[in-house]
């Protein structure tokens, strides 16, 4: 130890590596543009945009319960809700346009997650699940019985009355990807941003230890409400893109306790505390269904039973995949991935 | 006479288990009080009702001029309250640095939004953080550890990330639940320099926990006496040392 007087010189700070970093980021934006290019739209419609909206939905997650520590199993209501205000927001005030839209919508969504975060201020783990899951029901609930929020369709249904940004037209399937990927970039620099402040650390700190971060002077409270807004906001624009940029027609049930569900292991899958590793989640929750289905297309599975009892083996192997990869790789794909780069690196050094 | 902390009277039960019994003492500002007792004697307990982890049922405490029957842990950090604990409790998944400057919190002024749009106030408020947790980890020897994650160090370096995360607020009154806990006899006489330069450099006023009572005599210039919550006996350790009760009590059984 040293004594105060002689203390060290501070280290530069630790400047953000220049060149790997932003040349990482260049070619990552490059080719998120190229995809429409190589893709076909059965590619983007059906695979790499539900992908990337259902990793955006999982970032939402990924920040009130891997960054905050806080449980909620109601991550789809708040999806429905950014969807169900976009939808009203374009019908009724056409004047506004589609960013803003999306801005407003989120902040909508970001009100009542903080709304339905109040309960963990005074109730932890478990029980706090029990409580989001009340919002799961309501806005079902809402959005299937008060048609006013779907202007009145027999049907209950939404779909948005126009996509476009200064008159861009956004229906067709690259639209609709330029219009999620470029919201998605926008948002990952965002939760980046947060979770790099001093805000992720102080949220961080709560899930790691809460009575040492109160005691240590955190405003754990407000915090953990902030965490729910933010978390809401990212969750409500994902809904509105599932809504418009995937689904293209939606209704309340888009938004059921089976979606939360999906959204809770793209979180597990992907890894708890991370950013990008919801991709790789949402890409496993996307894309294992299809591949089964295209399996017993190939293999004759007739001999099982009906369709119905397809699909419960459908959930059945959906499920058994999910536990042995928690097994296999509690800490989720991610780390997978973070000591495949380690392992290069070493690789790389001792190569030197 | 007046110090920097005062109890009167302060009493917590836990279900039929009194652990602190019409407790009054004071903590002069600026010395390093130690407080002693057997296992379950109230000593963690007391420390948590002074900085508001616990509510005490009866009773006042007064610190810097300020009364109050119970405080926010918040508020009580906000006052210049520092605190560590018996069991780790640091932020295990973080960094040595980001556990140091967790610490800080209380002294970012800068908006949230400025935060995360790194604007207006954030720049100096993160060169200021880190400047400052940056010293107060060379200080305790945590600078070689600095991007460790704490639950990958071992016990005693933990111990002084918790010691760091509290210290680098700049803390009126500094309470340490068995800082020296687990240490051997060299690393013990090393914490208790630190805890003395702490506190003459820092000029931060100490209230300790320690059972080796060696040790205790040599660091502390007050010494109050815990035993099954109320007060054994309170003065210099010259003193206290003498006292037949303590010797009793006490003293006679460790020595
Ligand atoms: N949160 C709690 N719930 C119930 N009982 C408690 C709680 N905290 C402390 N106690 C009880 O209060 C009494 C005093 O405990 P405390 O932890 O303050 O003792 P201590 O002097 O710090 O002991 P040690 O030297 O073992 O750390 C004990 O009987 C303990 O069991
Ligand atoms: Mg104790």
């Amino acid at each position: 130890m040293t004594t105060l007087q002689e203390s060290a010189p501070t280290k530069p700070l630790r400047q953000p590596a220049f060149g790997v970093g932003t040349l990482a980021i260049v070619a990552g934006l490059i080719a998120a543009f190229a995809v429409p290019a190589i893709a076909d739209d059965y590619w983007l419609s059906s695979i790499i945009i539900p992908t990337v909206i259902m990793g955006l939905a999982g970032i939402g997650l990924n920040l009130l319960m891997g960054y905050t520590g806080l449980v909620s199993i109601g991550s789809a209501a708040f999806m429905s809700i950014g969807a169900f205000s976009t939808y009203n927001l374009l019908l009724r005030a056409p004047f506004l346009p589609l960013p803003v839209v999306l801005i407003i919508a989120g902040l909508i969504a970001a009100i009542a997650g903080v709304i339905f975060g109040l309960p963990s201020l005074r109730i932890k783990g478990f029980y706090l699940g029990a409580s989001t899951l009340g919002a799961q029901f309501l806005f079902e609930w809402l959005f299937t019985n008060f048609s006013w929020f779907s202007n009145d369709s027999q049907s209950l249904t939404i779909s948005a009355p126009r996509l476009q940004i200064l008159d861009y037209d956004l229906q067709s399937a690259t639209g609709r990807y330029y219009l999620v990927i470029a919201t998605t970039v926008l948002l990952i620099a965002l939760a980046f941003a947060i979770v790099k402040s001093r805000v992720g650390r102080e949220w961080m700190a709560i899930r790691d230890m809460d009575v040492a971060a109160s005691v240590i002077g955190i405003r754990v409270a407000r915090r953990k409400l902030l965490s729910f807004g933010i978390s809401s906001f990212f969750l409500g624009i994902a809904g509105a893109l599932w809504a418009f940029g995937y689904l293209g027609t939606a209704d309340a049930h888009a938004f059921n306790l089976d979606k939360s569900f999906q959204i809770l292991f793209i979180v597990i899958i992907g890894g708890v505390a991370t950013i990008f590793g919801n991709f790789l989640g949402a890409a496993f929750i996307v894309l294992t269904p299809i591949l089964l289905d295209r399996l017993s297309l190939i293999i004759d599975l007739s001999f099982l039973g009906d369709q119905g009892a397809l699909a419960n083996l459908q959930h059945i192997i959906f499920g058994t995949i999910i536990i042995v990869l928690l097994i296999k790789e509690p800490d989720g794909l991610s780390s997978l991935g973070r000591r495949g780069v380690e392992a290069l690196r070493s690789r790389a050094r001792s190569s030197n | 006479m007046t110090g920097l902390l005062e109890l009167h009277d302060v009493s917590l039960s836990f279900k039929g288990v009194r652990a602190l019994n019409a407790l009054s003492f004071s903590v002069a500002k600026g010395e390093i009080c130690a407080l002693i007792g057997p296992n379950g004697a109230g000593k963690s307990s007391l420390l948590n009702v002074i900085n508001g982890v616990y509510r005490a049922d009866a009773g006042d405490i007064v610190f810097d001029g300020l009364r109050f029957e119970a405080i926010h842990p918040q508020k009580a950090a906000h006052l210049g309250i520092g605190r560590t604990f018996q069991h780790n409790a640091l932020f295990r998944r973080l960094s040595v640095r980001e556990n140091v400057l967790a610490g800080l919190s209380r002294h970012g002024n800068a908006s949230f939004f400025e935060n995360i749009f790194r604007l207006g106030r954030d720049g100096a408020e993160r060169q200021g953080f880190l400047a400052r947790a940056e010293r107060t980890m060379s200080f305790l020897g945590l600078d070689r550890h600095a991007g460790r994650i704490v639950s990958t160090l071992p016990y005693g370096l933990q111990k002084r990330v918790d010691l760091a995360r509290a210290l680098v607020a700049g803390p009126k009154l500094l309470l340490l639940d068995e800082p020296m806990a687990g240490m051997n006899q060299e690393e013990k006489e090393e914490m208790s320099r630190v805890i003395r330069e702490v506190n003459r450099v820092f000029g931060s006023t100490v209230v300790l926990i320690e059972h080796d009572v060696g040790i205790v005599l040599n660091l502390a210039s007050h010494v109050v006496v815990l035993d099954y919550g109320r007060k054994l006996a309170d003065g210099a350790p010259d003193e206290v040392r003498k006292n037949p009760d303590v010797i009793a009590a006490y003293l006679g059984t460790v020595h």
